[in-house]
C-alpha cells in the first residue's frame, strides 16, 4: 500500500510537471505580448524594453520555463503581471471559498442524485423511473451559464429566497452549489439506479427477502449501503470535473473563489496567474483521482492496489 | 488596457487659458450615507504609478491628488496639490507652489519633497510604470527611465512649498500630464513599507481612503476627515462589490442593493432598460473621448492609392452600424469626437455615396473591384459591424472577406506592416488619456505608431504632418491655445484627405444610477472619472 502511494506520488509530480510545461509553452506561444499587455499603448518602446527586461521575457523561453521552476519548487508562483501581486497570496486568498463551494456542489449532488437514483431503481420501470432518468439526462446537459442565470432569476430575483449572488453567508452557498451540483446528480442519478438494480438482484437480497425482512428494512440495512459504495467513490474524480465547472458558476454568482480568479485572468493574458490556477487545479484533479483510487479498495475488498 | 476618458463637451473652456472658474458646491448636497457599486473584474491595483485601467482609474483619483486636477464633471484643468504655478517665458520651467496643510492619510504633512520622489518613482525603470513615457518631456527623463541616472535632474525642489519642473521642450499638454494618475503625489515611507505591494495598501492625501480590501470580494473606501479641500467628500463610505456579472449587477440595483453598477448597462438588457420611462429616467448619458474607425493600411496595393482609400470612405453607411450597436453611438467623420478640443466643427466628411465611390474607384483603376480581407475582434457586436462593412465594400465592387481573431491576434497582425489590408477597430479603438487633440494623434495616426508592434494600423506616415503635430505641441503659452487647437484641426483635416482612416462613430456613455443617488449629471459622465465622480456625488435618502 504504501510502495503504491509513493509511486502514484512521483507519477503525479511527472504529471504535474508535464501539465506545467505544456501550459507554459502554450501561454507563452500566444501571439499576445504580456509587455504590451502591461505597457498599454501610451507606452514607449523604451518603457516597452524595460518592462520586458525586469520581467526578464527577454530571455529564451527555456532559461524562463526554467526560472519558474525553481520558484515553484521553493513554493513561489511569481508575481501576476497586472495586479503586481504574489500569485501565490491571491490564489490563497480565494482558494477557501472554491472548496467551500465544491462542498456544496458535493452536498447537493449526493443527495440529489442517489435519492433520484434509489427512487429510479425500485420503481423500475415506471413512469417515474423514466421521467427521473429524463430530468438527469437534462441535468447533466444543461450548460451550467445557463441553470446559473437560471435559478438565480427564478429563486433569487423572482421569489427572493436567496441573495442575488455575492458571497459571505450559507444562503449565499445554495444556488451556486446547486447549479454546480446538478451536472453531478445527473450522472449520480444513473449510477445509482445502475448499482441498485444489480444489488437488489443479488443472492444475499433474495435472502434476506426469505428470511422474512420488510421491505423497508432489505433496502435501507442490505441493499443501499451495498449499491452506494462504489458511487460514492466516484467523488474523487468529481473533484476534476468540478475545476471546469467551477470556472463558470463562480462568475455567474460572483463567488470568489480560484475559478473567477482564472476566468479574470485570461481576459486579461495573466500568464502568471493562468499558470498557478492550472497548477493548483492540476494539482487537485491528480489528488482527487489518487483519493478515488485508494478508497476503492476500502470498499470492495476485492480490488486490490498494485 | 483601456483608459476612457470622456466629456461632455465645454470646448470653449478648455480653450481658454487653464484656470477657469472652480467647481460650485451644489447646494443641496448633504454629507454622509454609503453606496455599494459593482464590478466584474476584480481591481488590479491602486497604485497610481501602475493603475491604467478604466476602473481602477477614477478609484486611484480618489484616494489620491495630483499638482493639477479637473474641475469635477468636465475637461478643465484645476490646481489641485498646487496652489498656484507660474510658467516661464520660454515655456520651460512650471514652478507649483504647493498647499499649505496638506496631510496624507497617515497624518504626516506633504511637502515638496513628496512630489519630487512621486514623479522621480513613476519614472524609475524598477517601477515598471505603463505611464512613464507621458513625463519624456521633463529634463533628465532618458537618463532617468533608462536606470542611468538617480531620479529625474529636472525636477528641483525650492523649498518645502515649492517645486520647479524644467522641460526639453515647450508642452503644451504638460498641465494634463500633471493631472495624469500617474503624477499623483505618494508618501515615499508608505511605498517603502509596503514593499512592492503599495498598490494593495495605498496611501495618498485623496478625499477617501482605504478601509478593507477582501481579494475577490470587496474593496471599502473611508471619508478622510482630513482631507484638504473643504467639505469634501459628501460620501461617508462606498463598498465596491467586485466579481458581479452586469446583469447580477442590473438586477441587483432593480432590487435596490446596488447603486451604480460600474461595468454599465449590459448590452443584452439596453434596449429594455431604455424603453422602461421608470429606469431610462436613472441613467445618464454622455459623449466620450472615443472613436471607432476602420484602419486602411496605406503601404498595402491597391490601398497605396489615395482614390481607393476615399472610395472606401465615400461606401461605409455609418447609420446602418450605429443600429447595429442600438444605436449607442453618433456617426463620425473625423479622427477626433465631438467632445475633444480641436474638433473641426464645419467638416462635413466623406458623405455616403455609392455611386460617387465607384467612380473614384474606376479612376484609380479598379472599375470592377478587387479582393481583400477586413480584419475584427471575435467578440459581438465587432463580427456584425464587420459584415456590415462587407456587405458596404460588396456594393462597390469590393469582395472583403473577414478574418476575425482574438483580440491580441488582431493587434499583433496591425503591428505587423503588410499583414492586415482593412482592420475594424472595435474593441480596441482608441480612447484619450487626457482631453486634448494631440492624444489622438502620435501612437495611432503618426510616424511614431508605425512601427512593428505599433498601434499605427494604417501604416500612415506623414511627415510633414508629423513637423506641424511637433510644432502645435511646442505652443505652451496659455495665450496661443487658441491657435493651437487652430493647428491640430489642420492636422486631422490633412489626415482626413490622405483618408487612412474612415471614422465610423463616436461611442456614448450611459452610466445608470439608483434612485438616491444626487448631483449633478455631469458627475455621472464625468470625463475623467467612470462611472462617477466619487469625490462629489452624494446620497439623497441614508
Amino acid at each position: 500500500m504504501a510502495a503504491y502511494v509513493f509511486r502514484r506520488l512521483i507519477v503525479s509530480v511527472l504529471i504535474l510537471l508535464g501539465v506545467s510545461f505544456i501550459t507554459f509553452f502554450l501561454l507563452y506561444a500566444l501571439p499576445a505580448d504580456p509587455v504590451r499587455q502591461i505597457a498599454g499603448r501610451s507606452a514607449t518602446a523604451q518603457t516597452v524594453e524595460n518592462i520586458r527586461q525586469q520581467l526578464g521575457l527577454d530571455q529564451p523561453l527555456l532559461v524562463q520555463y526554467w526560472r519558474y521552476l525553481t520558484g515553484l519548487v521553493q513554493g513561489d508562483l511569481g508575481r501576476s503581471y497586472l495586479q503586481r501581486t504574489d500569485v501565490g497570496t491571491l490564489i490563497a486568498a480565494r482558494l477557501p471559498a472554491s472548496l467551500l463551494l465544491m462542498a456544496g456542489a458535493i452536498g447537493c449532488e449526493l443527495v440529489l442524485g442517489l435519492t433520484m437514483g434509489v427512487i429510479a431503481a425500485l420503481k423500475r420501470g415506471t413512469a417515474t423511473d423514466q421521467s427521473l432518468m429524463i430530468a438527469s439526462f437534462v441535468g447533466v446537459s444543461a450548460p451550467q451559464f445557463v441553470v446559473g442565470l437560471l435559478l438565480l432569476y427564478v429563486f433569487a430575483v423572482q421569489l427572493g429566497w436567496f441573495p442575488i449572488g455575492g458571497y459571505g453567508t450559507w444562503a449565499h452557498l445554495v444556488l451556486p452549489s446547486l447549479t454546480l451540483g446538478i451536472m453531478g446528480s445527473g450522472w449520480y442519478s444513473r449510477m445509482m439506479r445502475s448499482s441498485m438494480v444489480d444489488v437488489l438482484r443479488a443472492d444475499y437480497i433474495r435472502t434476506a427477502r426469505a428470511k422474512g425482512l420488510t421491505r423497508r428494512r432489505v433496502i435501507l440495512r442490505h441493499a443501499l449501503p451495498n449499491a452506494i459504495l462504489p458511487v460514492i467513490a466516484m467523488i474523487g474524480i468529481d473533484i476534476g470535473i468540478f475545476m471546469g465547472g467551477i470556472v463558470v458558476v463562480e462568475s455567474v454568482f460572483g463567488w470568489p473563489g480560484i475559478g473567477q480568479l482564472a476566468w479574470q485572468a485570461i481576459q486579461r493574458v495573466d500568464i502568471p496567474i493562468i499558470m498557478g490556477v492550472t497548477l493548483v487545479s492540476a494539482c487537485a484533479i491528480v489528488l482527487g483521482n489518487l483519493l478515488a483510487d485508494l478508497v476503492t479498495p476500502l470498499i470492495d475488498p476485492r480490488i486490490k492496489l498494485r | 488596457m483601456k483608459r476612457l476618458l470622456t466629456s461632455t463637451a465645454l470646448i470653449a473652456a478648455l480653450a481658454m487659458p487653464a484656470i477657469a472658474q472652480d467647481y460650485t458646491p451644489d447646494p443641496n448636497a448633504q454629507p454622509g450615507g454609503a453606496i455599494t457599486i459593482t464590478y466584474k473584474d476584480d481591481v488590479a491595483t491602486l497604485d497610481p504609478a501602475i493603475g491604467y485601467d478604466w476602473q481602477n482609474w477614477s478609484m486611484i483619483k480618489s484616494i489620491f491628488d495630483g499638482l493639477m486636477d479637473y474641475i469635477p464633471g468636465t475637461t478643465e484643468l484645476r490646481p489641485g496639490l498646487a496652489e498656484s504655478y507660474e510658467i516661464s517665458e520660454d515655456g520651460l520651467t512650471y514652478t507649483f507652489k504647493l498647499r499649505d496643510g496638506v496631510t496624507f492619510h497617515n497624518g504626516r504633512e506633504m511637502t515638496a519633497e513628496d512630489v519630487k520622489y512621486s514623479l522621480d518613482r513613476v519614472t524609475d525603470p524598477e517601477t515598471q510604470s505603463p505611464g512613464a513615457g507621458f513625463f519624456g518631456a521633463i529634463e533628465g527623463y532618458d537618463a532617468a527611465a533608462s536606470g542611468e541616472a538617480e531620479g529625474l535632474s529636472g525636477v528641483k525642489v525650492i523649498d518645502n512649498q515649492t517645486v520647479e519642473i524644467t522641460l526639453t521642450r515647450p508642452d503644451a499638454t504638460f498641465l494634463h500630464v500633471m493631472a495624469l494618475n500617474f503624477a499623483s503625489v505618494v508618501p515615499q515611507e508608505a511605498v517603502e513599507a509596503a514593499g512592492g505591494d503599495f498598490g494593495k495598501e495605498p496611501v495618498g492625501t485623496g478625499a477617501f481612503k482605504l478601509g478593507e480590501w477582501t481579494i475577490g470580494q470587496r474593496l471599502v473606501f473611508e471619508k478622510f476627515e482630513d482631507h484638504w479641500r473643504e467639505g469634501v467628500p459628501y460620501l461617508d463610505q462606498i463598498t465596491f462589490e467586485v466579481g458581479q456579472e452586469p446583469i447580477v449587477a442590473l438586477l441587483r440595483l432593480q432590487n435596490g442593493e446596488v447603486d451604480v453598477p460600474g461595468d454599465g448597462i449590459p448590452p443584452a438588457k439596453f434596449v429594455e432598460v431604455m424603453n422602461d420611462p421608470a429606469q431610462a429616467e436613472r441613467v445618464v448619458e454622455g459623449g466620450q473621448l472615443h472613436t471607432g474607425y476602420i484602419t486602411i493600411n496605406t503601404q498595402m496595393p491597391p490601398f497605396d492609392d489615395v482614390k481607393v482609400r476615399q472610395a472606401v470612405n465615400m461606401a461605409i453607411n455609418k447609420d446602418r452600424i450605429i443600429q447595429i450597436i442600438n444605436g449607442r453611438a453618433v456617426p463620425a467623420n473625423q479622427p477626433l469626437p465631438p467632445s475633444m478640443p480641436g474638433y473641426t466643427e464645419n467638416y462635413e466628411g466623406y458623405q455616403y455615396d455609392i455611386e460617387a465611390a465607384k467612380a473614384l474607384l474606376a479612376e484609380a483603376g479598379h472599375p470592377d473591384g478587387f479582393e481583400t480581407e477586413l480584419f475584427v475582434m471575435n467578440t459581438d457586436p465587432n463580427p456584425r459591424i464587420a459584415q456590415a462593412i462587407q456587405q458596404d465594400l460588396k456594393q462597390i465592387g469590393i469582395d472583403a472577406s473577414i478574418q476575425s481573431l482574438a483580440q491580441a491576434n488582431v493587434i499583433a497582425a496591425g503591428g505587423e506592416k503588410e499583414q492586415a489590408p482593412m482592420i475594424w477597430s472595435g474593441g480596441m479603438a482608441w480612447i484619450a488619456d487626457f482631453p486634448d487633440p494631440s492624444n489622438f494623434y502620435g501612437p495611432i495616426l503618426g510616424c511614431a505608431g508605425a512601427v512593428p508592434g505599433g498601434w499605427n494600423w494604417s501604416w500612415y506616415c506623414n511627415e510633414e504632418l508629423d513637423a506641424m503635430a511637433a510644432e502645435a505641441d511646442s505652443m505652451a503659452d496659455p495665450e496661443q491655445a487658441e491657435e493651437r487647437l487652430g493647428k491640430w484641426s489642420d492636422v486631422y483635416m490633412k489626415v482626413m484627405e490622405d483618408a487612412p482612416w474612415v471614422p465610423v462613430f463616436n461611442e456614448q456613455r450611459y452610466t445608470m444610477k439608483s434612485e438616491r443617488m444626487g448631483g449633478d449629471d455631469a458627475l455621472y459622465v464625468d470625463p475623467v472619472s467612470i462611472p462617477v465622480n466619487y469625490d462629489y456625488v452624494y446620497v439623497t435618502e441614508q
